[in-house]
């Protein structure tokens, strides 16, 4: 067959993404005028979703090694060290241009690519997560992109059968025309039977196995690499099809030939399909690679190599396996109903090289494009909104008279009411590993034949981080990290997913290198390094971006789920405490935005040796089992984490508070917001014990009242402030969901 | 007792029912693959649940036509026990081993959450240890059992109704039959009542740690009546 060999030109490189300098990179790498096929390799690898060309240099910064992180950022996976010969592979990924677009494919495929990162590391996966972020209620695509979102990753997830056990659903006008779909998946794995995606050993095979290649997600790199516009709707041929009947199969298939020792590296097609996927397993060798692009199975007729080098079907790995192993290699796949074909071999050129039909159509030298892949210092500029922001003064608001009401009314509100809509539609119990799952601080799995449990949880809150990036980010970690020790769970280590709008503006890259500069504190304080992560910039609409949202996913162990701690108060009769402040602030509080539409003020900033310590003695609480609950005190404050203590599973159980409000206000009482508070509930007999271990700690306890009945009621300064059922109170919070499909 | 799990494409709760049988259950347990014809001789044949075929054309469907649902349809025939949990029921009704279909459920999600189930009649070989309402999960989003009015009729008066969903409190009440199946019907028997198939999953709650262990009690019934009729 005869093609026509495209001349390729500067304006066609801008076509694809790339400017002035960077095509005069290329000229200078290659020596030459690149090949349209070599074009699309170059758009696809310096886009800014697989380059991090705007990111590196602030990622470098990170903390990224400990003594149990196995592998760090740079694989598909990071890995951690359990102990006992065991490990723990995590991930999160952004699907958020294609779930946008296309809703219910696009938040599949992403539950499906962030599987694959992790199965690819040779681990099982036992846990997802995932962060949602949508427009607000009243905007016109917000229910339907709901209603998609959520299906996509419920039917993904569910069909492959790794259960949903958490993360965060968020509305905010400033996702209306930018959704963030976070997709994070852990897996188990034995420590010294971690796979990379390595090609190695010249002459050895590379195999192509999974679903056949089509035509959709051709360019979904470069396409989640750039604002959205009015012709967003066009771009619906770049998302990509989901298929989790073929991504189960490619899983067992996968695990299977694990155990044998047949292979020497693997990674999945993603991003930009098979041209990332085979450049970065050469480079990470340091070895080249030779593919017959014609012998790859395809699914439509027609397809050029251009397709077929950047087509993102899904369901796709690329391995290679030591020689002399094929009939191993075709026997286990045969059974898994698969194809697996040899489509090249390892060379030691340093080179990429792709055929097609006897021609080759390109030919790249492999350091070229990682080593001089563009790396901007992006300009970065405080904006000026940032000290605007920053002063509020709440003398002139009227202080809470009617609190009955207004905590109903709080308790419904759409950033506030249980999350149950959405997580019912996931599978949460298959694996019969579920020990936590959505509604509490964090998801747990017990790792069965032995007594441990791996906990996750997911956070961000993106209106602190719009007010204060770095304190916001900080925050977040120093959060995610008490959510897993209310639990009894010793944190280890963080994945991220960085949420940006634009790069190129001045403000956004500020908002970035704050952001960056608060993970970095608090991942040093809490011994919680990056292991691995991802960033989606872009995420823009008519030059409108969404509040900076650095959502961090941190995954910890107990050695033992006997002595995990709940979240929900359990008995009549218990002594319910609060460790820290009982007042907080109202600066950037959820209160003031849901309620009366404030988002302004200076956030409270966490103070990490405190917080650290708060930890620790949770920690040693869980261990001796002193605790009966133990709750974050957070989004909507100390009453809210009162009332979210009352509802259990099914039934509720009512509890009577009596104390001061220390010349506090009584908003800033019941709703303010500060970091390092836990409510708690325990034994009557056990209070003075566990008091005392509080104080030795230097932090501050106050008994508030006792569990019990069927009410809230709370005195305040020795009258009666509060009185309501808890019956109301959860039907409102039940309920809150249903204002989404009222329309 | 001797346990065989059948494992289809695509199965995604046959791990669970492994372990159920094998570590919790402590049955001598088998593993078939679905292109295999001898279930290796079993007291009871386990169809684990979990969108076998991606759950493509219909849930169960052309997992009853593979070549090991022949043998376990042979089994039936024997009189042999045979458990179908979620897909593994759909699989039955597929196979026309039992009666009825079971279709979208009414909200046209899938639904994950704990069922509360009443046995209904305590003379089955699955049920006549039951003597409390069970806290299972399910997790389906093709759960809705249907069937003619006829053959409800016949189930009803052959006590070959299982379980029905009620509430935590044991009543029936359509706010806790989730999926809106007919009668509330979660589990339904063969004519012999050796063939059981049913919704929710046991195998999911046979631990105090994953928030119940009743799924025991069904097992726990089987063994008393293979070992005493």
């Amino acid at each position: 067959m005869n093609r026509e060999k495209i001349n390729t030109t500067a304006e066609m490189a801008s076509e694809h993404g790339i400017n002035r300098e960077e095509w005069e990179t290329i000229l200078k790498i290659l020596g030459r005028k690149p090949t349209y096929e070599e074009l699309g390799i170059f758009s696809a690898m310096w886009s800014e979703h697989c380059s991090y060309k705007s990111s590196k240099i602030h990622l470098g910064k990170l903390p990224t090694k400990a003594e149990w992180v196995l592998v760090g950022p740079g694989e598909n996976a990071g890995v951690v060290d359990i102990g006992d010969g065991l490990a723990v592979a995590f991930k999160m990924e952004s699907h958020n241009h294609p779930s946008f677009i296309e809703p219910y494919q696009g938040a599949a495929t992403g539950v499906g690519g962030i599987l694959r990162d992790v199965f690819t590391m040779g681990a099982r996966p036992v846990a997802n997560l995932n962060g949602l972020f949508f427009g607000e209620k009243d905007y016109e695509r917000t229910t339907y992109l709901v209603k998609g979102v959520v299906k996509g990753v419920g039917d993904y997830g569910n069909c492959i059968g790794v259960p949903n056990i958490g993360g965060q659903v968020t509305f905010h006008k400033c996702y209306n025309g930018n959704i963030l779909v976070n997709a994070f998946t852990l897996g188990i794995l034995k420590s010294d039977r971690i796979f990379k995606g390595k090609a190695e050993g010249v002459g050895n095979p590379v195999w192509y196995v999974g679903s056949k290649t089509g035509r959709d997600g051709i360019h979904g790199a470069t396409m989640a690499s750039a604002e959205f516009s009015d012709e967003t709707e066009q771009k619906k041929p770049t998302v990509q099809v989901g298929d989790p009947f073929t991504e189960k199969l490619l899983l067992e298939a996968c695990l299977e030939i694990m155990e044998k020792d047949v292979i020497v590296g693997i990674q999945d097609m993603g991003a930009a399909g098979l041209t990332s996927s085979s450049l970065e397993m050469a480079d990470r060798a340091m070895s080249g690679i030779k593919i017959d692009l014609s012998k790859i199975p395809l699914r439509q007729k027609g397809m050029v190599p251009y397709d077929i080098l950047l087509s993102e079907s899904q369901e796709r790995m690329l391995f290679v396996a030591k020689k002399g192993c094929e009939d191993e290699i075709l026997k286990i796949f045969k059974k898994w109903n698969l194809d697996a074909v040899q489509i090249g071999e390892v060379t030691d050129t340093k080179r990429a090289e792709f055929y097609f039909e006897g021609e080759k159509v390109a030919d790249i030298p492999i350091d070229g494009i990682g080593e001089n892949a563009p790396k901007y210092s992006r300009l970065s500029k405080k904006p000026s909104r940032y000290d605007e922001n920053r002063a509020l003064d709440i003398s002139h608001i009227d202080d809470l008279k009617n609190p009955d009401k207004v905590l109903l009314d709080f308790i419904g509100s759409l950033n506030l009411c249980s999350r149950k809509w959405v997580y019912k539609q996931y599978d949460q119990s298959v694996r019969t590993n579920t020990v936590f799952t959505s509604g509490s601080d964090c998801g747990v799995v017990r790792i069965k034949g032995t007594k441990k449990a791996i906990g996750m949880t997911f956070d961000i809150n993106p209106r602190f981080c719009y007010l204060d990036p770095k304190e916001g980010t900080k925050l977040a970690v120093a959060e995610s990290a008490l959510n897993l020790a209310v639990c009894g769970i010793k944190p280890l280590a963080i994945t991220d997913c960085l949420n940006f709008g634009n790069p190129e503006k001045e403000d956004v890259m500020w908002e970035f290198a704050q952001c960056i500069e608060g993970m970095k504190e608090s991942c040093e304080a809490f011994e919680t390094p990056v292991v691995s992560g991802n960033v989606s910039f872009y995420n823009e609409t008519d030059g409108v971006g969404i509040f900076p949202t650095p959502s961090i996913a941190m995954v910890g162990i107990a050695e033992d789920y006997e002595k995990l701690v709940k979240n929900k108060f359990q008995d009549d009769g218990d002594e319910v405490l609060v460790i820290g402040e009982l007042s907080g602030n109202l600066d950037g509080s959820l209160y003031f935005s849901e309620m009366m539409g404030i988002e302004k003020g200076k956030i409270k900033e966490v103070n990490l040796p405190l917080h650290k310590k708060l930890i620790s003695l949770l920690l040693e609480l869980s261990q001796k089992k002193l605790l009966k609950s133990a709750h974050d005190i957070s989004d909507g404050g100390l009453i809210v984490a009162i009332v979210e203590s009352c509802f259990g599973e099914t039934s509720s159980i009512g509890v009577s508070l009596d104390f001061n409000s220390e010349g506090k206000r009584n908003d800033e009482l019941f709703f303010g917001e500060a970091p390092s508070r836990v409510l708690i509930s325990l034994k009557k007999e056990n209070r003075k014990i566990v008091e005392n271990l509080i104080l030795e700690k230097g932090m501050k306890v106050t008994s508030i009242g006792t569990t019990g009945g069927d009410r809230l009621r709370v005195k305040l300064n020795g009258e009666n402030f509060v009185d309501v059922e808890i019956r109301r109170l959860r039907e409102r919070w039940e309920n809150g969901f249903d204002s989404l499909f009222e329309k | 007792m001797r346990a065989t799990v059948v494992e289809f494409l695509g199965s995604n709760c046959d791990h669970d029912m492994i372990y159920f049988s094998k570590e919790v259950l402590k049955f001598k347990t088998e593993v078939v693959w679905y292109s295999e014809r001898d279930l290796k001789n079993p007291d009871v044949v386990f169809l684990p649940g979990g969108f076998s075929y991606g759950d493509y054309l219909r849930p169960g469907a052309m997992a009853s036509r593979t070549p090991i649902m022949e043998s376990v349809i042979d089994f039936a025939k024997k009189g042999g026990f045979i458990l179908g949990v979620c897909n593994g029921f759909q699989i039955l009704c597929e196979s026309e081993l039992l009666p009825g279909a079971l279709l979208r459920n009414k909200s046209l999600t899938f639904i994950c959450d704990y069922v509360y189930l009443k046995a209904e009649n305590c003379d089955s070989p699955y049920t006549k240890k039951i003597n409390k309402i069970l806290k299972i999960p399910i997790a389906h989003g093709d759960g809705n059992y249907f069937c003619k009015k006829e053959t409800l009729k016949e189930l009803k008066d052959e006590g070959r109704i299982a379980f029905k969903y009620v509430s935590p409190e044991g009543n029936i009440d359509e706010k806790w039959n989730f999926n809106g199946s007919l009668e509330s019907t979660a589990g339904i028997l063969s004519k012999n009542k050796r063939v059981l198939g049913m919704m929710p999953h046991p195998e999911r709650a046979c631990e105090k740690i994953l928030g119940s262990d009743d799924g025991k009690l069904i097992i726990e019934s089987l063994i008393s009546f293979a070992e005493n009729g």
